[in-house]
């Protein structure tokens, strides 16, 4: 049972379709001015217009990477310099994902200016007043804050901190990719970046979409690809394209089931298992994550043991991390890093998957502990 | 007030370091102070969710050449 759906669901069978027929329709170089080419490029085309009506933008605003990280790469590290004049400062939130935390360390350190992170509540939640007060600040080349965490959830007040950046002529990046195809991400933002992976389409498929008026320039050799040098797969790009139509016209139905169902694991987790910490915020937040820690466990023997029992989770934890760091997300909010696990319910799941969750996980919770002997502490 | 008793976790990795200190924290009275040493960066951020979770208070926490060394004071009650 796979409820790791966070940045990698299962690919949509629309989108597995939508793969294999342009893998024989535009299979060619879309660079080229023949006509397998052209159709290669009435498909790439095709796709990033898809995308543009389902954000709400124009398909010249819409660009697509090679990856989400590179998406998030390229939002920084060309905003900071086409707004070099400006300043090299970076204004992001302490639980933006690695890549943006990086980006922004990156251009700043280059540029002499500083990456300003703000800190959260325990919900995870940006201090809003902090993000106010770093935009408004001077030498501000651009701004960074998620739609929603896909670690643990929490909505982020991005209409707030988008009227703050604009206020002080600030961009503001929102890093969509735990979102998009999952709840509304409205217009409040100047860069939006995706993950084609999270929403059921293929891996290998960032998205970016830079409304016009924002300064920018590539920090990197000319390309005919001007921001994303080398252009992306065209099969891989359609597929993104239709699952995120699909994602989109069944969102509204697969909140309502998936919201329902975490919420459902919210109360039954720290009921059934003792000394839980249950993560992230109960209301505002994505429907389909649900993220909490069990004290005194070790997260990579508690997701290897329900992996034994046939159930597929995430972790935050820093043993289940090659960097034997925890989670940068779970530390900025205060929460427990051990014994972490990170549920992303797939759009198809059902209460039954849900119910037999929760049936199983209190023993194995219990059988780990049991094998360090830490009952009653 | 008791004077701090040590905790070594030097080179134990989470969730060890947590582990340890609850143990001597079972056998400590209320209102000690406990100090945990620590090499795992995973315990700067556990020993104060812990402490959060049991009712016990952070009174110093300080690293140095990559050991951590954070005092917690023990809360009262049975919640050791």
């Amino acid at each position: 049972m796979f409820l790791d759906a966070g940045g990698r669901a299962p690919l949509l069978p629309q989108a597995r379709a939508a793969f294999l027929e342009a893998v024989d329709q535009g299979w060619a170089d879309p660079r080229r001015l023949h006509a397998e080419g052209r159709r290669a490029r009435v498909l790439l085309d095709g796709a990033r217009e898809a995308i543009a009506a389902v954000v709400g933008a124009r398909t010249a605003e819409v660009e697509l990477a090679g990856s989400h990280v590179a998406a998030l790469h390229a939002a920084v590290l060309a905003v900071a310099r086409g707004r070099r004049r400006v300043g090299a400062d970076v204004v992001v939130s302490g639980v933006e994902r690695a890549a943006v935390l990086a980006a922004a360390e990156f251009v700043a350190a280059r540029g002499d200016g500083a990456r300003r992170t703000i800190g959260v509540d325990r919900a995870g939640r940006v201090d809003l007043a902090a993000f106010r007060a770093a935009v408004a600040r001077p030498g501000v080349a651009l701004a960074a804050l998620q739609h929603a965490n896909g670690e643990v959830g929490t909505l982020q007040p991005v209409d707030e901190a988008h009227e703050a950046a604009r206020a002080a002529g600030v961009p503001l990046l929102v890093d969509a990719g735990a979102s998009l195809g999952h709840v509304r991400v409205g217009a409040e933002w100047d860069l939006l970046a995706a993950d084609a992976g999270d929403w059921g389409g293929p891996a290998g498929i960032g998205v970016l979409v830079t409304r016009s008026g924002v300064r920018r320039a590539p920090d990197w050799p000319e390309d005919d690809d001007r921001w994303f040098p080398g252009g992306v797969s065209v099969p891989a790009a359609l597929a993104a394209a239709v699952a995120l139509q699909v994602a989109d016209t069944s969102r509204e139905r697969d909140d309502a089931v998936r919201r329902r169902l975490v919420d459902r694991l919210r109360a039954a987790v720290p009921a059934t298992v003792p000394d839980v910490d249950v993560v992230g915020d109960p209301d505002r937040r994505l429907p389909h994550v649900l993220t909490f820690s069990c004290l005194y466990v070790d997260g990579e023997a508690l997701v290897t043991a329900l992996d034994a029992r046939g159930f597929a989770v995430g972790s935050g934890s820093a043993c289940t991390s090659s960097a034997l760091e925890p989670s940068h997300v779970l530390a900025a909010m205060g929460a427990l890093t051990h014994g972490n696990v990170r549920i992303g319910l797939p759009p198809d799941v059902s209460a039954d998957d849900v119910e037999r969750f929760v049936a199983v996980l209190p023993e194995v919770v219990a059988d780990v502990r049991g094998a360090t002997g830490v009952q009653g502490l | 007030m008791t004077d701090p008793l040590l905790v070594d976790a030097r080179g134990l990795r989470c969730p060890a370091p947590v582990i340890r200190l609850a143990r001597a924290a079972a056998a400590a009275e209320p209102g000690a102070e406990l100090t945990v040493l620590a090499t795992d960066p995973a315990a700067v951020h556990d020993v104060p969710a812990w402490a959060r979770m049991r009712g016990h208070a952070v009174v110093a926490s300080s690293g140095d050449d990559g050991v951590h060394a954070i005092t917690v004071r023990l809360g009262g009650g049975s919640a050791g």
